[in-house]
């Protein structure tokens, strides 16, 4: 049986770099620059400034800038604890804001700034129209840089709202630097840990589709007002309704 | 109270875990806990205080407190007195010296050494001080192959999948024993905790081995408390897999405790599944892991991964791997700190009699690449690492990190002339995967082999 005949059939089974061509026991420059390509993809995804400006004329509603404490990019990388935390500027602003509401909704750049710039707008286009006949009352949009998922928490809190919805930037992977993650919370406070949220991942044209994750989220959301909780049991319900 | 005079300033350290802290070369995990010492004079002053430090402190002061810690107490009831002997006149720069002369058995000081001790003189140590020392331990165990007899070097095939399809997994595995991966073992990261996909990836590695007659063992890295029912329900497992941590809290997150890994350690041995041994756990440990769970008693981190190791030694396993650059940049931040970190782990893990080996890798969001993979990879090999990891092209398509691939394992066996296990290595022979000089170099993939794919 021959190479040439068996490894594509073999890489129709999956993604991983099976079959790579050699030169002695090493890569061929092929694979070799492939991968490299992947890299700089992903590295370019983890580094790359949230454009705002974009990201706001692209939203369809009008959003509020936030940023964390984590005000630089080395920062953010080494001090996870000063991306959960909201810039004291940021966090007056949004507290000028504050009401009686469900939902807030924050875009985070996370680790792919990519991430949230591509795929948030486009998703929130579908999510908007459907949380409305939901009759959730939403905070205003939140656009914050420098974020972590737990920066959510902070804001919806300083927003007055019941639940957060973040929508953050995935660590880029080799395959895909632009994958979107969102965390649901119902009443998010300082101390909610990550076993009390659900999250939905991978949210990608290639991946999980913009309406397939819309779905998702409302029908996360409308659970959890449901039952008054987020989290792992929470999603062991969704699983079974699905 | 520990004190030095250094460059002329007065240096005090008010505990033992914050002399040990300030003492550690930098690294981002340590700045994350608000351990690091705040200056590089700093950090030489608590270095210097260290290697005055005489090494019976360690069995007198422990930094987490006895009471409060099942490790410690681990730690402090086995320590063996006779073996500690010849050295409990020394400091712990004393030891540095006394490893590092020509004469010294090292081997035979294990048992009597502590992981705090082993973490305090690493913390001395230059890279090279690390590899050297290192270099002159071995330790072999043994289940159906031999792994860290001299010259040899293993690797983990690791032929992990997002949704666990067997196909796909069993076509990582076709191309990773072609290029001659698979001696420390077979060992997948199933996607979902689910008992019933652990079981059915475990028969899938059971058929394959059986049915290609490979000598190799096979794991299923999933929680203890899966494994453990597993076997009771007489599913085909030989190693049993847990990733561990240096403190009893840090465990508990993990869902674990000494009781619960006695209790597997009983039920794996009952299985005698071993052929030319019976070392049957596989544990992973990495820096940082303790305090991401919230657990590090204000410990640094490389002092409890040494910790953690003191674990794994109760239950003498097949296979410990620091899965160093896994746990990304706020621990240890670019390729110099997870450089150094690896060595230490490797050193550290030898000293205590542990068949070490390293997952060599990073993430995106680290500062690393390639190169300092290469980097360490080749000075671990160097230094007589027991195994690294195979993965397809490096990319881990599940975990989303990069580790080394078959083809590196492979760079690293012709630089440094080591072979694989001999169990291994006669299989691969057999099947005509080696040239005429022993390298491993498959003419194309022969048609028994694919007689392990699944039918489609």
């Amino acid at each position: 049986m021959n190479d040439r005949v068996t490894w594509p059939k073999l890489r129709g089974l999956t993604a991983a770099r099976i079959g790579l061509a050699r030169s002695g026991a090493s890569l061929a420059t092929a694979p070799l620059l492939d991968f490299r390509l992947a890299h700089a993809r992903a590295r370019d995804a983890v580094h790359a400034r949230l454009d705002e400006t974009a990201l706001l004329a692209a939203l369809p509603a009008p959003a509020i800038l936030v940023e964390s404490q984590a005000t630089d990019r080395p920062t953010y990388l080494m001090r996870p604890d000063l991306g959960r935390a909201l810039h004291p500027d940021s966090a007056r602003a949004l507290s000028d804001q504050a009401g009686d509401c469900d939902l807030a909704i924050i875009l985070g750049d996370g680790l792919s700034a990519d991430a949230v710039q591509r795929h948030a707008p486009p998703l929130l286009a579908m999510l908007l129209p459907a949380l409305a006949t939901s009759g959730l009352a939403l905070a205003p949009l939140v656009v914050a840089r420098g974020a972590r998922v737990k920066l959510g928490d902070a804001v919806a809190q300083t927003l007055g709202a019941k639940a957060a919805l973040i929508l953050i930037g995935e660590r880029p992977g080799l395959s895909a630097p632009d994958s979107l993650g969102a965390y649901l919370t119902w009443a998010p406070h300082a101390a909610t840990h990550d076993a009390e949220r659900n999250c939905i991942s991978n949210i990608r044209p290639e991946g999980l589709s913009y309406q397939e994750a819309g779905y998702r989220i409302v029908y996360l959301l409308e659970q959890m007002r449901k039952l008054g909780r987020s989290g792992v049991t929470l999603k062991d319900l969704s699983d079974t309704a699905s | 109270m520990y004190r030095v005079i250094c460059g002329g300033e007065r240096h005090g350290f008010d505990s033992l875990a914050t002399l040990l802290a300030h003492a550690t070369p930098l690294r981002s995990g340590d700045q994350l806990a608000g351990l690091a010492a705040d200056s590089q004079l700093r950090r030489v002053a608590a270095q210097m205080a260290l290697a005055d430090l005489p090494l019976a402190t360690f069995l007198t002061e422990a930094v987490i407190p006895y009471e409060a810690d099942e490790v410690t107490r681990l730690i402090i009831d086995s320590h063996d007195a006779a073996a500690f002997a010849p050295i409990r006149h020394l400091t712990v720069g004393g030891l540095r010296d006394f490893l590092l002369a020509d004469e010294t058995d090292i081997a035979s000081l294990a048992s009597g050494l502590t992981p705090e001790m082993v973490a305090a003189v690493s913390k001395l140590m230059r890279l090279q001080d690390l590899m050297l020392v290192a270099s002159r331990v071995q330790v072999v165990t043994a289940f159906r192959t031999t792994i860290g007899l001299p010259d040899r070097l293993s690797v983990r095939l690791q032929p992990n999948h997002p949704s666990d399809d067997p196909r796909g997994i069993a076509a990582s595995i076709l191309d990773g024993l072609l290029l001659g991966s698979g001696d420390a073992c077979i060992g997948i990261n199933p996607a979902t905790d689910s008992p019933e996909r652990t079981r059915e990836l475990l028969d899938l590695l059971e058929t394959i081995r059986r049915k290609l007659d490979i000598p190799m063992q096979s794991c299923v890295l999933a929680h203890v408390t899966t494994t453990l029912d597993l076997i009771g329900q007489g599913a085909p497992v030989d190693l049993v897999f847990q990733s561990i941590a240096g403190s009893e809290a840090a465990n508990r997150s993990f869902g674990i405790n000494l009781a619960l890994l006695d209790e597997a350690q009983s039920a794996v041995a009952s299985l005698g599944r071993g052929t030319v041994g019976q070392n049957a756990f596989y544990f992973e440990t990495g820096q940082g892991s303790a305090l991401s769970a919230g657990a590090h008693h204000g410990v640094d981190q490389q002092t409890l991964e040494a910790r953690a190791y003191a674990v794994a030694r109760r239950y003498a396993p097949l296979l410990v791997n620091s899965v160093v650059g896994f746990i990304g940049p706020e621990y240890l931040y670019d390729g110099k700190q997870i450089t150094r970190a690896g060595l230490e782990d490797h050193f550290c893990g030898k000293l205590l009699g542990l068949p070490m080996g390293v997952d060599v890798c990073y993430t995106n969001h680290a500062e690393a690449d390639q190169d300092d993979m290469d980097a360490l990879l080749a000075l671990l090999v160097a230094a007589g690492v027991n195994f690294v990891m195979g993965v397809p092209g490096a990319d881990d398509i599940m975990l989303g990190y990069q580790s080394t691939s078959f083809h590196d394992a492979l760079a690293m066996r012709d630089l440094f002339g080591r072979k694989p296990a001999p169990e291994f290595e006669a299989w691969l022979i057999r099947q005509g995967l080696a040239d005429e000089a022993g390298r491993i170099r498959p003419p194309d993939s022969p048609a028994r082999l694919q007689a392990l794919l699944p039918a489609s």
